[in-house]
């Protein structure tokens, strides 16, 4: 079974984010990047099936600029086998990056694609549902759980009500949940032996796929800030406040 | 042109958010026609028609469409989405799960999760778990928008009269197998539409302990939430965990206890009206969006908030 797991490179999750002064988007000069953390939790399953000897090879996919290349550079150092760096200059919308994934996964024909189920940064939620609808795959979004049968998936997913169990057959498209797993640390060692794991470099335009955004971002302004609250001194007096001046209880 | 509605429904009754959903949109074009797809579902169409907003419901069922699985509705509403101009659902686990199906079958770039219809193609969305909001405009000719449920008040559940009109069913992905769901019944007023919630977090210290937030949440009559970190630990189930990849909450009070007020905990809760801190951290950021903070230690404290409550001759239910 071969696994290709996409990752993005998004603003550290630690960032307090801050708004461009125009207003025309958020700061990212000289501000932190890391990878999605959900998608770390892709990787960290897709390797840890490699490890249990159900799949022979995990390819992490990264679409972004040349420095999402440190994003793949990361999946390689805590197990990916190889990485592909789709290179592309501006606002990619997920329907344009699901259709980038979809001529990468006709080219490397995975068994399976994982993903984190939403990136933190446009906090779209829309990938992987997208990919799997361009390919008709099954897809198991959300998923605190796997297990791998013979030519299937069951899956636990986080639903709003709890959770759901289902079964899809392979090829298939996994979104994981931040519970899936605890994704692992890079160790020097695997950090030294990533760099010298091959990464394949292709060109957006090569693969004949129009990803003019499709949706104008006209505007992005700070949320408006609460009010100071204060401190009180005693239980008593804060139910007080809620009954009296809040007149919440 | 109209706008098409997905309801929310488990088969027999709709699923509030579909009332926050009709709202959203009626907000963008009057004529709103819903689709209903189940099995079974005669009394989830029948109250679906009720809604004042609805001007036609359609309704189409399979035994395949019982558990809602995405695969199967998608092409039920790509096929229906020759005749609307917006195809709209709540931003929930059930309309995050469906609606990119469907955009990326019309070759749409979806809108998610805004929180405000500017026009009939511009919305208000946030971005960063809340600390941005964009304003986004589509270009698309079909427009795929989730709406972010509690930034819609839900709309009259009578007072409407819709025709309802059967749709044929499409055929069963088989790709895809339902084998159950584990739902948590309780007999509390539900996360997202509760006027009180009561929240724990890491400073719990264990899923015994969560008895004070309940002791305290039935008192209030609150839903009972948690930040991630309780959730991880195992000290409550995943349902309940507010935040950035949780649930969206906007209650009139929020209580906040042991959560410390990371950022992601944050954009699930910060709308809220009015918010209450219990934290022995006076430092943790919880205290710089709350309204009234308590710096205690939270075993000490919780029991005396129930000993007041207790000497309060009415409590607002």
């Amino acid at each position: 079974m071969k696994i290709l797991v996409a990752v993005k490179r998004v603003i550290d999750y630690n960032v307090q984010i801050r708004v461009k002064e125009d207003n025309t988007g958020v700061v990212t000069d000289n501000v932190k990047m890391s990878t999605n953390p959900p998608d770390d939790n892709a990787i960290e399953e897709a390797v840890k099936i490699k490890e249990a000897g159900k799949a022979t090879e995990v390819i992490a996919v990264s679409i972004g600029e040349e420095k999402a290349q440190e994003t793949v550079r990361k999946a390689l150092a805590v197990g990916a086998d190889r990485g592909i760096l789709v290179k592309t200059e501006g606002i990619l919308e997920p329907l344009a990056v699901s259709k980038l994934l979809q001529k990468i996964v006709e080219k490397e024909k995975p068994d399976l694609v994982f993903m984190g189920k939403q990136a933190i940064d446009d906090d779209c939620n829309q990938t992987g549902q997208m990919l799997s609808a361009l390919l008709n795959w099954p897809q198991a979004t959300f998923a605190s759980k796997i297990e791998i049968k013979d030519k299937s998936l069951e899956v636990t997913r986080e639903i709003d009500e709890g959770l759901e169990t289902i079964e899809i057959n392979v090829p298939a498209i996994v979104t994981c949940d931040l519970r899936l797993n605890e994704p692992r640390y890079a160790s020097l060692p695997n950090i030294m032996k990533a760099k010298k794991k091959p990464i394949e470099q292709i060109n957006a335009s090569d693969l004949g796929v129009d990803t003019t955004p499709r949706i104008e971002q006209t505007k992005v302004e700070e949320p408006p800030k609460r009010k100071a609250g204060i401190k009180v001194s005693s239980v008593a007096e804060l139910v007080q406040k809620l009954k009296n001046e809040a007149k919440v209880i | 042109m109209s706008v098409l509605l997905i309801a929310e429904h488990n088969n027999k009754e709709l699923r509030p958010f579909t009332l926050n959903a009709a709202t959203a949109a009626s907000q963008i074009d009057t004529d709103v026609h819903a689709v209903i797809i189940g099995h079974e579902c005669g009394e989830a169409a029948k109250a679906l028609s009720e809604l004042e907003l609805i001007k036609k419901v359609i309704q189409v069922e399979a035994p395949h469409y019982e558990n809602f699985v995405a695969e199967n509705f998608a092409p039920v509403i790509v096929k229906l989405s020759e005749n609307y101009s917006h195809i709209i659902s709540s931003a929930n686990t059930f309309g995050k799960n469906l609606m990119p199906r469907i955009a990326a079958a019309l070759d749409t770039s979806q809108i998610s999760d805004i929180t405000k219809v500017v026009s009939n193609d511009t919305f208000l969305r946030p971005i960063y778990a809340g600390n941005a909001f964009a304003t986004v405009k589509s270009k698309d000719n079909k427009k795929c928008v989730t709406i972010r449920p509690t930034s819609f008040d839900p709309c009259e559940s009578s007072g409407g009269s819709a025709p309802i009109e059967k749709a044929e069913a499409g055929e069963e992905f088989v790709q895809t197998k339902f084998i159950k769901r584990e739902e948590i019944k309780s007999d509390r007023p539900e996360l997202g539409t509760a006027r009180v919630v009561v929240s724990g977090g890491r400073g719990m210290q264990s899923g015994d302990n969560f008895k004070l937030i309940t002791s305290l949440a039935d008192k209030l009559n609150a839903a009972i939430g948690a930040s991630r970190a309780a959730v991880d630990a195992g000290y409550i189930s995943n349902d309940h965990q507010v935040g950035q990849t949780g649930k969206v909450v906007v209650p009139d009070l929020y209580i906040a206890v042991g959560i410390s007020g990371a950022i992601q905990h944050l954009a699930g809760m910060k709308e809220s009206k009015v918010i209450v801190a219990i934290n022995k951290d006076g430092e943790a950021p919880i205290f710089s969006v709350a309204d009234y903070g308590l710096e205690a230690d939270l075993f000490e404290a919780l029991p005396q908030f129930l000993e007041e409550l207790n000497k309060l001759n009415t409590i607002q239910k």
